[in-house]
């Protein structure tokens, strides 16, 4: 039930495209103040869970909680008003368009001109691509950089929750280490981080929980290591060869 | 080991960009070939002039001795170059199987292609088995506009595969995929391999990549900054500074 306490919660998520359900019942909270990611075979229902939180695919049964309110049935708007923003997985910024407008489309909901002001100055301190190629088309940047500022365009909502899907896909590793010190750098600033990862080992080493989806239904929950570290989900998802915690990267 | 696929000195630009620099590769005959470099280095460009898709402003590819430079991409598909894309292009409304169908029709006129209403049951059995090779065969009654973005991939994978090329281009057959089922493609990519099948593979998976190729080319800037081994490539200065990044704390992650 609706609990005001809890940030985030799916409650009994039912949802798919017409033919037959993708999600098949999805129970689980997201906590206020963390990164939480969700990992899964392909084709096991991330996208389309994150998809249930924005308001793109409507559940067909089950609720999902925001801070209390249920955002089933709300329009992608609405939810964009709540303090939820998206950033899907493939590539979505305008591409004719200048890295600065898109930045600023981002704050189309924003009516304060000196709000949008204040914003688009931190945004600049967080993310300096955005002033840097402010005036270049954004189809000119690389993939990397394109993911960057779609990030800086999410948060000129000053959103409580980004969900991301897939951030790091088709990136070098060099723009992927630096894509997740941007989401650890957007979480520390006080956002909550909700995302769907194929780079599962990485992004499950800087995430606080992490969910395995299978089959349309949590398979496990836990914190990041717990999940990293559990041998039949690494062997299932996770490629099957999990270094042991000793002998990672700091310990 | 002879030379299958040549490229040389292959420049081209778009608008103000230079996409291409002077950029020379060999492909060898039965090799696994690993291409990597940053984002914006020029990779899939590189891809799209191998294959038809962009004509260089200058250089030449060539492909089993035979000039290939502005071929049209049927052209170079039927003499035996197939590719993956790295965002998937599949027919959407139309199933996973009959995708896979439309591939196998390749040697056909266009005017048989438009007339044939019914695959062979041979044809069929043979779309099933790669389906069940990249492990989507349970799928293959859906539309493919149903599937997950790792899941095309896959029929992406398979859909080249039917075709039987002699050298198979993959554009980051690992990208959005399940690590589980990376690690099943890699094995599926050495099987193919064994069996004669050349491949060249762009890819920002190092495990993969490095797992995988027995030659490395690192792109930088539109030219081929070096090639070799994994091991010459990973602990190359240049390489590290270019495209894996500083930080030798978490170089682990990326060896």
């Amino acid at each position: 039930m609706s609990d005001t306490d809890v940030f985030l919660r799916f409650e009994g998520v039912v949802a798919g495209y017409g033919g037959g359900d993708v999600l098949k019942g999805v129970d689980f909270d997201v906590s206020q103040g963390g990164v939480t990611c969700i990992v899964g075979p392909n084709g096991s229902g991330k996208s389309t869970l994150l998809k249930t939180v924005s308001g793109l695919v409507k559940p067909r049964l089950g609720q999902i909680w925001f801070k209390g309110r249920g955002l089933v049935g709300l329009t992608p708007k609405e939810i964009l008003q709540l303090g939820v923003v998206q950033v899907p997985q493939q590539h979505s910024l305008f591409r004719e368009m200048t890295v600065m407008e898109n930045v600023e489309l981002g704050a189309f909901l924003v009516k304060d001109k000196k709000v949008i002001a204040q914003r688009m100055e931190h945004i600049r301190e967080v993310f300096p691509i955005v002033g840097e190629r402010a005036k270049d088309k954004a189809g000119s940047l690389s993939g990397g950089q394109q993911r960057l500022v779609e990030f800086a365009r999410c948060l000129m909502l000053d959103p409580e929750l980004v969900v991301l899907d897939e951030p790091s896909m088709g990136l070098d590793p060099k723009t992927l280490r630096l894509v997740f010190e941007t989401i650890r750098k957007m979480n520390a600033v006080g956002r909550t981080v909700l995302l769907v990862e194929q780079n599962a080992r990485q992004a499950l080493k800087m995430s606080h929980d992490g969910v395995v989806l299978e089959n349309g239904t949590v398979r496990l929950r836990g914190t990041g290591a717990e999940v990293l570290n559990n041998p039949e989900i690494g062997a299932l998802y996770l490629g099957g060869s999990i270094a042991p915690p000793s002998s990672g990267p700091g310990s | 080991m002879t030379t299958l696929l040549r490229v040389d000195n292959v420049s081209r630009s778009f608008g103000g960009v230079q996409a291409l620099r002077e950029c020379s590769l060999d492909v060898e005959k039965g090799s696994i070939t690993g291409l990597i470099g940053p984002n914006g280095s020029g990779k899939t460009t590189l891809f799209n002039v191998i294959t038809g898709y962009v004509k260089p402003d200058a250089g030449t590819v060539t492909f089993n001795g035979k000039t290939i430079t502005n071929a049209r991409p049927d052209t170079v598909f039927a003499l035996g170059v197939g590719r993956t894309f790295q965002l998937t292009r599949t027919f959407a409304r139309i199933t996973v199987l009959e995708n896979m169908l439309v591939a196998t029709q390749r040697d056909d006129s266009w005017l048989r292609g438009l007339t044939r209403s019914m695959s062979s049951k041979a044809e069929v059995a043979n779309a099933m088995e790669w389906l069940s090779f990249v492990g989507i065969a349970q799928l293959a009654e859906l539309p493919a506009g149903a599937l997950s973005f790792g899941q095309r991939k896959l029929l992406e994978l398979a859909y080249v595969l039917v075709a039987d090329p002699d050298v198979i281009l993959l554009d980051e057959p690992a990208g959005g995929v399940n690590l589980t089922l990376i690690n099943t493609i890699a094995e599926k990519i050495k099987a193919l391999n064994e069996g004669g099948k050349t491949f060249l593979i762009v890819e920002h998976n190092m495990e993969f990549v490095m797992g995988l190729c027995a030659s490395v080319t690192v792109m930088h800037q539109g030219s081929a900054l070096i090639s070799g081994t994994p091991d010459d490539v990973r602990s190359n200065a240049l390489v590290l500074d270019a495209y894996l990044g500083g930080g030798d704390d978490e170089e682990s992650e990326f060896a």
